[in-house]
């Protein structure tokens, strides 16, 4: 296996165009490294991104939009006060991800790139509308959060492209968003379920905008529009929280393993998913 | 792929060959001789190859050795000085807060890098931050009162 880390994102791309063999981005490495001590072969070319400035910012925009570097770890996220403030459930959802250890080395981009089912940044980070800043040797593009994982541990990126930096838009007054999960065990541990609410409330406490996403039901993150519709114009009263539980069960595609049936999780996404709208419903009265 | 990489392990300039695919936990180990930091799981799940590195706790298993080129790293080897224990490691004596000793190693690190970033933790967040590191003897109490009798 052959590395390198170059310092800029013009280098990456000429790396990523010029490879011939299989290669592999490279930045926390808390998915990757895992997968060669399990026996899958290193790529012929590690890619390591971490070192480019682009990947590693925090950077408020003077319109309130937020871009985040792709590289930029758990602990380096939580430690953005003024990110933490903007995107409470963003922030909050990347803090849940394994220990002191992990958090000091995984990425926000690495967790989207994995393309795990139960990531629990992306649900957030799609409830959140964020769009991704892709580079490749021959350009760049912007995509929807949305659009990324295509299956399982699939994306819809080709080999020579790789996400430099998320964009997260500027709020609106009364704008807040949650994110819950379930696990089995109370700390290090993987969701069974989640479910992130990004929402926009006027003068009257009314919901004018909203966003769910579910996580861990279905092979990729399922965005919930049938869902958010029911909670827009409402005040999240007992009636219209019934009607929106109902709705995401209805939309959960769980599969059943060792670590919940697919019933359970069916069951207590509505739960999560109505407990994290009441929480940012609550975040944006403040 | 061998690649020589220049850092600083416990303060002193250190050099070794390593490959490309090398950890860093292979290198401290088996390249440079120091065998404190322990091989547990070796996926980032127990911790016990906890250091720190550039300030940052990390799991050894999880880093590669090329990535460590100009890197300041911190294993339990640097926390005793001029033979007296650190005193992390006197209070987990003192409250006889390790039998086997596996997980002790990587929880002194993880202990450190607590008390580096927050001097005065409250019992929560010892716990949280020793989350990462498992321990099979002690049930953690014997560990979290060690770590909180080092609480300034």
């Amino acid at each position: 296996m052959e590395y390198t880390a170059p310092r800029t994102l013009a280098e990456v791309c000429a790396a990523l165009g010029a490879a011939s063999g299989t290669v592999k981005l490279f930045a926390g490495g808390t998915d990757l490294l895992p997968r060669f001590v399990a026996g899958v072969n290193p790529p012929a070319l590690l890619i390591d991104i971490k070192h480019v400035p682009e990947t590693r910012e925090i950077r408020r925009l003077a319109e309130g939009g937020f871009v985040i570097g792709s590289a930029c770890s758990g602990g380096q996220i939580s430690a953005h006060t003024e990110l933490v403030r903007s995107w409470p459930g963003l922030t909050e959802a990347m803090d849940l991800i394994g220990s002191v250890q992990i958090q000091s080395r995984a990425t926000l981009g690495g967790n989207l790139c994995n393309a795990s089912p139960a990531a629990d940044s992306v649900p957030a980070l799609i409830a959140s509308r964020a769009r991704c800043r892709i580079a490749g040797s021959d350009g760049e593009r912007e995509l929807p959060v949305e659009d990324i994982i295509v299956s399982p541990g699939r994306t819809c990126l080709r080999q020579d492209e790789f996400i430099v930096s998320f964009f997260l838009p500027a709020r609106n007054p009364r704008s807040a968003d949650a994110y819950l999960r379930m696990t089995p065990r109370t700390e290090m541990d993987i969701a069974i379920a989640s479910a992130a609410v990004n929402l926009t409330v006027d003068e009257q406490g009314v919901v004018n905008e909203c966003h769910v996403v579910l996580g861990a039901v279905g092979p990729v993150p399922v965005y919930a529009l049938p869902a958010a519709r029911i909670l827009l114009g409402s005040r999240l009263d007992e009636e219209v929280r019934q009607r929106f539980r109902r709705q995401i069960s209805a939309l959960c595609r769980p599969i059943s393993d060792k670590r919940g049936s697919a019933e359970y999780r069916t069951d207590v996404t509505a739960v999560l998913a109505d407990r994290a709208a009441l929480t940012a419903y609550n975040r944006a009265l403040l | 792929m061998t690649i020589s990489i220049h850092a600083s392990v416990n303060g002193e300039p250190c050099q070794f060959q390593c490959q490309t695919t090398d950890t860093l936990l292979k290198v401290l180990r088996e390249n440079l001789q120091m065998t404190g930091t322990k091989q547990g799981c070796g996926t980032g799940d127990c911790g016990a190859c906890s250091v720190i590195m550039n300030g940052e706790l990390v799991c050894a298993c999880l880093v590669l050795a090329v990535e460590c080129g100009q890197a300041d790293i911190l294993t339990v080897e640097g926390l005793a000085s001029a033979g007296q224990l650190h005193p992390l490691q006197q209070a987990f004596l003192d409250n006889a807060a390790l039998q086997c000793g596996i997980c002790t190693p990587g929880l002194l690190m993880a202990a450190k890098a607590l008390l580096d970033k927050h001097p005065q933790p409250d019992e929560t967040q010892v716990r949280y931050w020793i989350a990462g590191n498992l321990c099979r003897c002690t049930g953690y109490d014997k560990i979290v009162r060690a770590i909180m009798g080092c609480v300034s």
